[in-house]
């Protein structure tokens, strides 16, 4: 019996440990970014652009951007993929055109970011004409968003009950009524919380528009959509690697990288935990 | 009118799910159609198998093993790093921590996922790079060794959520009938369980695999960038992602260097698609009730 | 209702691409010009605030071929076009002229440590291309040398490569860094590594050796003694027109000088 229990012990010391490593590791990544990036956070770093050579000054242009991206590219993305899904749940039809979209979907949230950052690049960028621009950008985030969305979308429709939907039809409703009035209103949270969830995560994108939306300096907003932008996660790259000051932009890159985490951490947490509390409330 | 409402609504929902499809055909013919060109002009054992990569040269050449191996050598790395430490936090935080623990673990790891990787390739380059220079007296702290270290911690979350989920998945009879004969709760946990969420945990290394390889910016900035062969785990690497990123910008337009970095991504493609249906077949149908 | 809502959003959709570009003078191209660019560029809005001016890196080829495209109105680069561009433009009916703005000295650096003081064209051609591979070789102390080179695509590494290598490959083991930046920080960290950068990039934890005796400084750039310096361009479409026209005309007056001078790099004349 003994040696058993002993090996019963190391094994959940063991796997604490691994547990406990991750979670210093990333308690220590997070300690790093919040105490150097903090020390350069401001209202002024919030609410001016860059100055003197990108050495001094704050990086609205850079927020801005981030946020204009990540709104066109959910303007395009939510109803695409909210659609696509209400398509897949409840048309579906014929069955080999849902076994190519799941595929689809599939690969589409496989691929890597840089691919969609080349595509983007060679439809919008040359072969649309659109330029380096916020529109390119948006919508090359908007395709990379989309299998998420749908995906999502689609968890959501299977959690309403059956039910629902067999009382609909019962009732008279058309199926496209029992969509819109009953489907959709029950999943709504959980459809929106998921797509929160997705704007986190390409806020944070850098390689889909390195070639097809940013900009290193801008002094203004953009004026329109074909302009092209600053943007949170290409700053802090690009103070990194093309700054010629790093003793001064060092500093200002942990910053940046401080507000976008905080970005996405607050957007995500606020989902997740609303998105939580549905789930423990849901009554059927 | 009715009629024509509800048809009108279907046909809007079917258009959508066939744009959702077109943007993968779109993918595929934007990198296919500029990647494949090069093909003809240098054969495909040559890129897959020769190691000089040379693209600007006067004599181009466009050897790309040594970028193959630099993407293998980084994500094997990060998945010595992760599979420990994902699983070992699944596996811990399913079987053995109680449920006040779990409900927390289970949205802090979601959340940790939505990290952005550059924030990662920041914190690789500004603080680890330099620490792992130190620790190991190395000339460089840009190597493969400290990429995969972020990258493992990166792809962390995304295997232990879902082995996570492949463990809480399995029928609790299993658990209660092997503590039943007499086993430990160790050799319940690796005897019962885990086998039994065996093709979960493989799918979540394999999406693991799948996002590891495909990652860029942390590549970009932390992995050194020499074309070679790696011959230790401090040998700085060039994977591809980061190849594609790096000298896209420095191309000149439709040429044959232009064309190669497309021809990279076609290879990049192709990996991730087959480690994509890979995983799909291990987690099976069970995903999509 | 629904209907409705998604009418708008195709509607906006199709319209999106016929939005006007806004007014503003976009410049791409070469990371070595960036620095220059994005200051004249700041201190030329401050006096003009009516501009809008967007600082775009990528590198030299891109610029080039943005400017061809019509996509942009000014590119960045740090060497002359190349014969296939020029041929290219020329199918097109362009004529991309170019504006020297500023001059540079490609410095090579090795770490503030390092005792070496000047090397040979030769000396470092055998470097680069794996020849010599310990600094005791070369009178330095004896430890390996660590080779550290620029992307092979940009336009720093098509400039050294022509003058300092004479087109000789680069030694595998060599690191290939994405920017000047992330030299001077590996070349600072590292005891025995050797990179080179444009003069614009000299931190303090670095040092520039001279080569075949002479140093790179402002004299001996400008006076074409030193053997890596180069000429930094903008092309514009023909002749530089508005716009695009002041600002060059900033760049290369005493004001904008004095800006080229203050990021590291020598001034005209």
């Amino acid at each position: 019996m003994k040696p058993r229990q002993t090996l019963n012990l190391a094994a959940t010391l063991l796997l604490g440990s691994l547990l406990l490593v991750t979670a210093l590791f990333l308690l220590l990544f997070l300690i790093r970014m919040f105490s150097l990036g903090g020390s350069v956070l401001s209202w002024e770093f919030l609410t001016t652009g860059p100055r003197n050579a990108m050495t001094q000054g704050g990086i609205l242009p850079a927020l801005v951007g981030t946020l204009l991206l990540t709104a066109l590219a959910m303007l395009v993305a939510l109803p695409l993929g909210v659609l696509t899904a209400v398509w897949l749940t409840n048309y579906g039809r014929p069955a080999w055109l849902v076994r190519l979209l799941r595929i689809a979907i599939n690969t589409l949230a496989g691929t890597p970011s840089i691919i969609f950052g080349l595509f983007g690049m060679a439809l919008f960028v040359n072969f649309l004409g659109w330029e380096v621009s916020l529109l390119s950008g948006g919508m090359t985030l908007a395709i990379l968003a989309l299998p998420v969305i749908v995906n999502n979308t689609e968890e959501a429709i299977r959690t309403v009950p059956p039910e629902f939907r067999d009382a609909s039809l019962a009732l008279g409703a058309t199926t496209r009524q029992t969509i819109t009035r009953v489907i959709l209103p029950t999943a709504l949270p959980n459809i929106l919380t998921g797509a929160i969830i997705s704007v986190g995560r390409v806020a944070g994108e850098t390689a889909p528009i390195m070639f097809t939306a940013t900009t290193f300096f801008a002094k203004g907003l953009p004026s329109g959509l074909r302009d092209d932008v600053m943007a949170l996660p290409y700053h802090i790259y690009a103070l990194m690697t093309e700054g010629t000051h790093p003793a001064a932009q060092v500093p200002i890159a942990y910053g940046t990288a401080l507000v976008l985490l905080l970005m996405v951490l607050v957007i995500s947490s606020v989902a997740i935990f609303v998105r939580y509390s549905i789930r423990r409330k849901r009554q059927w | 009118m009715k009629i024509l409402k509800e048809k009108l609504f279907q046909v809007i929902t079917y258009a959508a799910a066939l744009f959702t499809i077109a943007s993968l055909l779109g993918i595929i013919a934007g990198i296919f159609g500029r990647g494949l060109p090069f093909f003809g002009k240098v054969s495909l054992p040559e890129f897959l198998f020769t190691n000089s990569w040379y693209p600007t040269h006067a004599e181009q050449s466009f050897g790309a093993w040594a970028l193959i191996a630099g993407s293998l050598a980084v994500t094997l790395g990060a998945l010595a790093i992760a599979i420990p430490l994902g699983l070992g936090s699944a596996i811990f935080i399913a079987e053995i921590a109680s449920s006040r623990l779990r409900e927390i673990a289970k949205p802090v790891i979601e959340l940790l996922a939505g990290i952005p990787s550059v924030v990662y390739g920041l914190f690789g380059m500004a603080f680890l790079a330099p620490l792992v220079r130190q620790w190991f007296d190395l000339d460089s702290g840009l190597n493969l060794f400290t990429a995969s270290v972020i990258l493992g911690v990166m792809i962390v979350p995304i295997v232990s959520s879902l082995s996570e989920d492949a463990l809480s998945a399995v029928p609790h009879n299993i658990r209660e009938a092997s503590l039943a004969l007499g086993a430990t709760r160790a050799e319940t946990i690796f005897k019962a369980v885990v086998p039994a969420a065996k093709s979960g945990i493989i799918g979540s290394v394999l999406l693991g695999f799948g996002r590891a390889i495909g990652e860029t910016m942390v590549v970009l900035m932390v992995s050194g960038g020499a074309a070679r062969i790696p011959g230790s785990i401090f040998d700085s690497v060039r994977p591809l992602t980061s190849t594609i990123a790096a000298e896209m910008g420095e191309t000149v337009m439709c040429d044959l260097h232009f064309q190669s970095l497309f021809a990279l991504a076609i290879l990049l493609f192709a990996i991730t698609f087959v480690t994509n249906l890979l995983s799909e077949a291990a987690f099976g149908k069970r995903r999509h009730g | 209702m629904k209907k409705v809502i998604l009418t708008t959003i195709l509607l906006t959709l199709l319209a999106l691409p016929a939005l006007a570009k806004g007014n503003r003078l976009t410049c791409s191209g070469s990371t070595t010009v960036l620095p220059i660019a994005q200051a004249t560029a700041e201190a030329f809005m401050n006096a003009n605030p009516e501009l809008d001016i967007s600082i775009r890196g990528g590198g030299s080829g891109v610029g080039i071929a943005a400017l061809m495209n019509g996509t942009v109105d000014i590119a960045c680069s740090s060497r002359t076009m190349k014969a296939k561009e020029i041929t290219q433009a020329k199918s097109k009916g362009l004529n991309p002229t170019p504006y020297a703005i500023a001059l540079d000295g490609i410095a090579i650096v090795i770490n503030s440590a390092n005792p070496v003081k000047n090397l040979t064209l030769k000396q470092i051609r055998d470097i680069y291309t794996g020849k010599i591979k310990n600094w005791s070789e070369i009178g330095g102390n004896k430890a390996p040398i660590v080779v550290i080179s620029r992307d092979v695509a940009s336009g720093t590494f098509e400039v050294f490569n022509e003058k300092a290598l004479a087109g000789a490959k680069v030694v595998s083991t060599a690191q290939l860094l994405a920017s000047n930046n992330a030299i001077a920080t590996t070349v600072g960290n590292t005891p025995g590594a050797i990179g080179y950068i444009g003069l614009g990039y000299l931190t303090s934890s670095i040092k520039s050796v001279s080569v075949e005796g002479i140093s790179p400084n402002s004299a001996s750039v400008k006076d074409g003694s030193y053997p890596l310096a180069r000429k930094l361009f903008m092309y514009t479409n023909g002749k530089a027109a508005g716009a695009a026209n002041r600002y060059i005309a900033f760049i290369q007056s005493a004001a904008g000088q004095k800006i080229v001078q203050e990021q590291g790099f020598i001034t005209l004349n």
